[in-house]
């Protein structure tokens, strides 16, 4: 068997056009030998899941900068869980205040960044993430 | 499904037993390859030949469709980035198509190791189209017309001279030429120098070359007798404004008659399964011997090499002899 690649998936989901962190952290996680499906700027929570689903991914990342973090991140998160991917793990980048990051990670989001969010931070935590799936599944 | 890919992708044993379960029920997919060049528009091509079948056939004539886009792999960290469904958003939630992206993980021919067991997969699962995007292809990424039954070769005007066009390798194993972008300057230059490429190669032809039927030429029939020949189509399509698609899916549809009525299906499918088979024969012998061999001794032989006591094909003697 050849070495497992964990896949991601990262995707923007909501109306603004500020794709730059998205794609810094796609390729940060690139160099950090993880395959991304990169899917583009304004995704609805449906597409996501979809692509989610076809694509078999360990991670998804949203980049979200408009605020609407609350009403998206649980609504992707949902139609996960209603295709049988509960295992899937969501990361999230963007502009997310305090409040709203204890919110997020109570509603079971993996991790949640900033700007100035360190890459080499983000891809541990991902590969941490994954990690630990894969050993519940095996226990 | 999507699990099963992932299985077949990584090579695990549960992916290997599912494909030689598949296996029997394969064969009735139309494999479409597409390749050409970094920015020609394969994926807004394969975004719209896609919405063009589910969108023209009515009922149970609506054929399923299935992506694979490839995407290199990074060299150095073994990561990829597959922005190819930035391009196929038109596509999402239609459950009668199915996007898989795939990382290249190293293979040199345009394709993945893995992705003719995904087609398989896709063909067992009832996906009667199956449309398989390569890597941005520069001349040598042929693999796609072994894998493929019609292969289209995308080309965008301003890419080079007639003399580009008369190289050998990736224009060779096209059966549709594709000129997307035909509405920028240059369009007319490009497909002048695509049809005198073909008239060269294909001098009895010449005399019809926009039809779509093929053509039985004596001069060329010495390798495969009774086999007409097929002239490769050229097509204009302006991708992103979904011009020329009906007419591209025409092609690719006479291309698929040809195919059937000229005994080509089979021929190409044969050709396909003896060389999968080669190739599989090759990892597992050289699997089995890499299990057989003493690692001292591969690493000795290995170190005289780089000393540059001995020369490379010295080396391999010395290790074959064991």
């Amino acid at each position: 068997m050849s070495e497992r690649k964990i896949r991601v998936l990262i995707a923007k989901p909501g109306l603004d056009g500020h794709d730059r962190g998205a794609k810094v952290v796609a390729r940060a996680l690139r160099d950090a030998g993880m395959e991304v499906i990169y899917t583009g700027l304004r995704q609805t929570p449906e597409m996501i899941a979809e692509a989610a689903l076809q694509e078999d991914v360990d991670v998804v990342g949203l980049s979200i900068l408009s605020g609407a973090h609350l009403t998206l991140a649980p609504r992707v998160m949902e139609l996960l869980k209603a295709n049988g991917q509960e295992n899937v793990r969501v990361f999230i980048g963007g502009i997310i205040p305090d409040e709203d990051t204890a919110q997020l990670l109570a509603l079971g989001v993996s991790g949640v960044y900033g700007p100035g969010a360190n890459t080499d931070e983000i891809a541990g935590d991902i590969r941490q993430a994954v990690a630990q799936i894969e050993s519940s599944a095996e226990a | 499904m999507a699990r099963l890919l992932t299985q077949i992708e990584n090579d695990t044993p549960s992916g290997r037993a599912a494909l030689a379960e598949l296996f029997r029920h394969t064969g009735r997919a139309h494999l479409i390859g597409v390749t050409g060049a970094p920015g020609t528009g394969k994926s807004s091509l394969v975004n719209q030949l896609a919405r063009f079948y589910r969108q023209t056939g009515s009922g149970a004539a609506r054929p399923k469709v299935a992506i694979i886009a490839v995407d290199p792999s990074s060299p150095f960290s073994g990561g990829a980035i597959l922005g190819d469904r930035v391009r196929m958003r038109d596509l999402a939630g239609d459950a009668g198509v199915f996007i898989r992206s795939m990382a290249a993980r190293g293979s040199l021919g345009g394709l993945s190791a893995a992705t003719a067991g995904a087609v398989q997969a896709f063909d067992a699962a009832g996906y009667e189209m199956i449309l398989i995007e390569t890597v941005g292809a520069g001349q040598a990424e042929v693999d796609i017309a072994r894998l493929a039954h019609t292969t289209l070769v995308i080309e965008a005007p301003g890419l080079g001279d007639d003399i580009q066009a008369i190289k050998a390798g990736i224009l060779e194993i096209a059966d549709i030429l594709v000129i997307n972008k035909a509405d920028q300057p240059g369009a007319d230059n490009t497909e002048r120098a695509l049809r005198n490429m073909l008239e060269l190669a294909h001098p009895v032809g010449r005399a019809f070359p926009e039809a779509s039927r093929p053509f039985a030429s004596p001069g060329q029939m010495e390798t495969a007798p009774n086999i007409p020949l097929w002239m490769p189509l050229i097509r204009r399509t302006v991708a992103i404004q979904s011009l020329g698609i009906a007419e591209l899916a025409e092609a690719i549809a006479a291309h698929r008659q040809y195919l059937q009525e000229s005994g080509e299906w089979q021929r190409r499918e044969r050709q396909r399964l003896s060389s999968d088979l080669e190739t599989l024969l090759h990892e597992a012998l050289i699997a089995r011997w890499r299990a057989a061999v003493d690692e001292e001794y591969y690493r000795s032989v290995a170190n005289a090499l780089l000393t540059r006591q001995i020369s490379p094909h010295e080396a391999v003697a010395r290790l074959l002899r064991g």
